[in-house]
């Protein structure tokens, strides 16, 4: 898997095609949205959606963690689908996830869906956590930030047109000031990022890059948005 | 024989009608307690007959409760009946109470409908389902004498013909004596339509009555004036010809084959529509009041001719048609014969019926049907069996009508012919599945919908559980739309939304018989303005377009092998098929033809495998997988009705092991993985088994991204667990429908030992319409990513350099800098192929 380097804030970051970022000066790995227990979630509503996502997520964080070996991991909040969640991790679950942070200092930057500190796991919760010039936090918020921003939330997603017709797959977003990472959960769907909700964060255009098997495929976004502000 | 009792006998002669024989002979089952199917062509009073002998029960013997179930698969026609017959009741003075109950029925009407429900009560397969989830079902149903089912034949072997199937197996139980009636179009297969009818799934429990056949149909074959077309599926050649039709005669409906085909032929006639001749149009993305709009018109003989995709070939009868033109080639004898038979609904009269082959194969494939129609002869495929997906629909909703005994529902549903021969395994895990989810991994104890009291019964957790269901009933899964309306005007319809995501502002495109131009998205509507500039594209619609039916493909091959039937065909295509004899060879009736040469510095192989273009897709993927593993660098292929041609950058010698039928193994395993059809028909099915909802309570109708992504629960259940039952579903269901991995199998078993490979030096006069077919649809194994990659230094090499990866990455820190090239790789014509089509330049200057 070939990551691909990015230039934020002066600082070089990786995006990985996992959909991770990593920041080697620091030895940090960025997740966004993890959404653990997403299945028995839906499935007290009367969904019974496979109940292997929080498996699955953890599979891929553990390949994640073992190839770039972290000394810290910032989950970017909605870490876990709902404030039940991590208390209705199975016990095989939960004892995965304390081995895989084992030896990492954990931040869990808090989300809308997890507004509260988890209970009963390893890490530090924090509604922001700042490093250098680079300002971690959930939801990326519109105008003026920190020299730079890393976020989650949004889920993106953008759509590729080929000859077969368009290819949608996750992606991250990112300008020279901000990047949104997509969801890293096994059930999460995504946000198209022609939608105002992420178009408007980057109002002088920006970069998708589209998650791929071994690496990431990038497209321009719009630099203007769809919309014509006369509609409104 | 008999006759009718009064006062029927008067009302008929008021009329000047005497009863037909197979009225009479409905009406002589009826007395006998039987059920019968009848099969007529339309316009032979097949509704009246129908309902005939609930009429004149209800008549002798007044009384109060639902005594006649009526069930179409078209809202609009239950509502067209409902009128219909208050004719007849009010003119004979009957006692009789006639409603509708449809999803539009107010929420009134339906409290009162419960409390004192009508004589005669029209429905829709759905509405039915909804009715008897509800406890009341018991009493509403408990007196019922009839049952009539209309248009059978446009349900049984559909997942609304399982759904009613199972409907019809719950009413058996709750009104044993109810008499069925079936009413159906000519069919071959009229065996399996009593099967469906019958309460024990047995056809010989079904009394079959066929109508007399009016006058046969009069048909005949257009061509266009100039020369025969090679290639491609719109017949817009043809136009002048269709228009001088419509001029000569005074009503006429225009049959296509697909919405995009029809918005092309609508264009195309009102460019020469020099008389202004009142030309409508109507297919199923038009909203529906436009619908109704063009069939009221219709029906008031406002309107010369409709162009009309498939949502014409059911529904309310118009007298005065006097043609009907099917422009591309029929795909299926039966299916022609009904369109066919929608011009001059009266059974004495032939139906004039016009056929327009848009190019050369086409042509063979009307002659061929020709030749059916004139022998009697009728295709069509029986019913498949029941999806699983509708049955676990259906337990629960069988669960919150009133608890119920495992053994007992499954003896129920075993009595309809589609779960006729259901295992009581699939019957057990489909019940696991609605229960808890059935995973191996029992974590969903907890959060049962079900549970079981002391006797084994099984209740429904709450009422939350129900209305969820209720919200959720239905097996019609829509493909994500977009509905598209003039800025500050009507909304004129609905597109898909991939169409939509491909269009940027200012684009032009066809939809509605107008040339539109995009303006923007907002919120679930596109929002257009009328004109536009550069050339209007035409969205396409995934899986719209009908295959050849096998029988129908069987009898193109024997035309083309056969010399001596080569006179039903025009001098052109003979000549055609000569140069083909000479050059190389004629595709055996048995065996396969495979033909290779290089041409354009590739080599280009075509199997004339004639099993339709879904199947020939599928196989176009497995072959292409096998074709890299030989080494033969496969770059793409095309799926027509007719051929497979492949692609690749070495010469493919041995052809035989590329279809061989092991290929239906691990090859077709493999590729499901990955496939996007796969995708599509799990995202159906688990949308209808439940796991996804269309509605959720409490959740906002926009919700979209709350919406859970079908793809990513088949990813993780295909790893975690693959025998799981709704991936057996998909599975069943890759058999028949838009895989059609059965067809491919029976190619196959054909082409054994029969395979005839000639490697030519150049392309053969019958590879020529492949290689110049517009949809070039392609890929090599279907790898997505191979798609990006290309897609992504496609937008590289037209901008020189300035938009590759890597340097945008250094760049980024500055910021990104103006753009001079488009922002996004635009597809060009041909790589657009697959889903939408350019319009001929001729078309697109208004």
């Amino acid at each position: 898997m070939i990551p691909a380097p990015l230039h934020l804030a002066g600082e070089r970051l990786l995006l990985d095609a996992a959909g991770l970022l990593a920041w080697p000066a620091m030895r940090t790995l960025v997740v966004a949205d993890l959404h653990l227990e997403k299945g028995s979630a839906f499935a007290a509503g009367g969904r019974f959606l496979p109940p292997y996502d929080t498996r699955e997520t953890l599979a891929r964080l553990a390949l994640a963690l073992r190839r770039w070996r972290p000394a810290r991991l910032v989950a970017l909040g909605d870490s876990f689908h709902d404030r039940g969640a991590a208390a209705r991790l199975p016990a095989a679950e939960a004892a995965t996830l304390t081995r895989l942070l084992d030896g990492i200092e954990t931040i869990w930057v808090l989300g809308n869906h997890d507004p509260l500190p988890p209970t009963g796991l390893p890490g530090t919760a924090l509604e922001e956590w700042c490093a250098g010039p680079i300002l971690f936090r959930h939801q990326a918020r519109p105008g003026r930030i920190p020299p730079g921003e890393v976020s989650g939330h949004f889920h993106p997603k953008a759509a590729m047109p080929t000859r077969a017709g368009p290819i949608t797959r996750p992606c991250f977003v990112a300008d020279g000031q901000r990047v949104i990472l997509p969801a890293f959960g096994a059930y999460t769907g995504g946000l198209a990022v022609e939608e105002p909700a992420i178009a408007g964060l980057f109002p002088r255009g920006g970069r998708a890059f589209l998650l791929g098997q071994e690496r990431l495929f990038s497209r321009p976004l719009t630099a203007r948005r769809m919309r014509p502000t006369s509609i409104r | 024989m008999g006759t009718l009792p009064e006062p029927f006998t008067a009302w008929f002669a008021a009329r000047g009608w005497t009863p037909r024989p197979h009225q009479l002979a409905l009406l002589g089952a009826a007395k006998a307690g039987q059920s019968a199917l009848l099969l007529a062509p339309t316009g032979g009073g097949k509704t009246l007959a129908g309902f005939l002998p609930s009429l004149i029960d209800l008549a002798a013997r007044p009384r109060d409760g639902l005594h006649t179930l009526y069930i179409s698969p078209l809202k609009a026609l239950a509502v067209d009946i409902a009128r219909n017959l208050a004719a007849p009741v009010t003119e004979m003075a009957l006692p009789i109470r006639i409603e509708t109950r449809t999803g539009d029925t107010p929420a009134n009407r339906r409290q009162r409908q419960k409390a004192d429900p009508p004589h005669i009560l029209l429905t829709t397969p759905e509405s039915l389902i909804l009715l008897l989830s509800q406890p009341e079902a018991t009493d509403l149903f408990g007196g019922l004498g009839a049952i009539i089912i209309d248009e059978v034949h446009a349900l049984a072997g559909t997942k609304r013909g399982d759904q009613l199937a199972l409907g019809l197996a719950r009413l058996g139980r709750l009104a044993p004596a109810a008499r069925r009636i079936g009413l159906s179009a000519t069919v071959a297969h009229a065996a399996a339509l009593c099967a469906f009818l019958a309460p024990n799934a047995q056809a010989e429990a079904v009394r079959l009555i066929v109508a007399e056949g009016g006058a046969p149909p009069a048909v005949e074959v257009q061509l266009p004036a100039g020369r025969l077309p090679w290639g491609g599926h719109m017949g817009l050649a043809s136009a002048p010809e269709i228009y001088r039709r419509i001029t000569a005669a005074a009503v006429s409906i225009v049959f296509v084959n697909t919405r995009a085909q029809a918005e092309l032929i609508f264009q195309a006639l009102w460019k020469l529509n020099e008389a202004n001749l009142p030309i409508g149009l109507h297919h199923g993305s038009l909203t529906v009041e436009q619908r109704r709009k063009v069939e009221a018109a219709m029906a008031e003989g406002r309107l010369r001719a409709v162009v009309a995709t498939a949502s014409l070939d059911l529904g309310i009868d118009w007298g005065a048609v006097d043609q009907v033109i099917q422009v591309g080639a029929p795909k299926g004898v039966a299916r022609l014969l009904q369109r066919i038979g929608r011009a001059n609904h009266r059974m004495e009269e032939p139906s004039l019926g016009v056929l327009v082959p848009a190019n050369r194969f086409e042509v063979i494939e009307c002659a061929a049907a020709l030749r059916a129609i004139g022998r009697g002869e009728l295709d069509g495929d029986p019913p498949r069996p029941g999806g699983l997906d509708v049955l676990a629909q259906h337990v629960l909703a069988m669960a919150c009508h009133a608890p119920f005994h495992p053994d007992e529902l499954y003896d129920e549903v075993r009595c309809s012919a589609p779960y006729a021969a259901l295992t009581r395994q699939d019957f057990d895990d489909v019940l696991r599945f609605v229960e808890d989810g059935g995973y191996a991994l029992r974590s969903y104890e907890r959060f049962r919908k079900l549970f079981r009291d002391a006797d084994g019964r099984l209740h429904v957790r709450d009422q939350r559980i129900a209305r969820q269901l209720r919200m959720n009933l239905g097996t019609i899964v829509e493909t994500p739309m977009l509905s598209v309306r003039l800025r500050g005007g009507p909304l004129l319809g609905e597109v898909e939304e991939w169409f939509v995501s491909t269009l940027r502002p200012g684009d032009a495109f066809i939809f509605a018989g107008q040339v539109l131009s995009f303006q923007a998205i907002d919120g679930m509507t596109a929002l257009v303005t009328r004109g536009g500039e550069g050339q209007p594209r035409v969205p396409a619609y995934a899986g719209s377009r009908m295959p050849l039916t096998t029988w129908l493909a069987a009898q193109v091959r024997e035309i083309l092998h056969d010399p001596a039937q080569w006179r039903l065909l025009p001098a052109s295509v003979r000549e055609w098929l000569h140069l083909q004899q000479d050059r190389s060879l004629l595709p055996p009736p048995d065996g396969l033809l495979i033909e290779t040469f290089p041409r354009g510095g590739r080599w280009f192989l075509v199997a004339y495998c004639f099993e339709g273009r879904l199947a020939h897709q599928t196989l176009g993927m497995l072959v292409t997988r096998r074709m890299a593993r030989a080494g033969y660098g496969p770059l793409g292929f095309l799926a027509t009705d007719y051929v497979l041609a492949c692609w690749s950058a070495f010469e493919p010698r041995e052809v035989g092991p590329l279809f061989a039928e092991d290929i239906l193994g691990e090859d077709l395993e493999e590729w499901m993985a990955e496939s996007s059809v796969l995708r599509r028909s799990f995202r159906n099915i688990a949308t209808i088994a439940g796991l996804i909802e269309k509605h959720h309570p409490g959740l906002a109708k926009n919700g979209r991204q709350m919406t859970i992504n079908a793809d990513l629960i088949y990813d993780v259940l295909r790893r975690h667990e693959p025998d799981h039952i709704l991936l057996r579903a998909t599975r069943q269901e890759a058999a028949h429908g838009l895989v059609d991995v059965a067809r491919i199998g029976m190619l196959l078993r054909r082409a054994r030992g029969h395979i005839r490979h000639i490697a030519l030096e150049r392309v053969s006069p019958l590879a020529v319409p492949a290689l110049i077919e517009e949809g070039r649809e392609w890929v090599a194994g279907g790898a997505e990513d191979a798609l990006l990659a290309e897609a992504e230094a496609l937008v590289a090499e037209a901008t020189d350099g300035a938009e590759t990866f890597n340097d945008l990455l250094t760049e980024l820190n500055e910021g990104v800098r103006p753009r001079t090239q488009p922002e996004r790789s635009r597809p060009t014509g041909r790589q657009a192929g697959r889903f939408s089509r350019r319009l001929p330049r001729a078309l697109a200057t208004p």
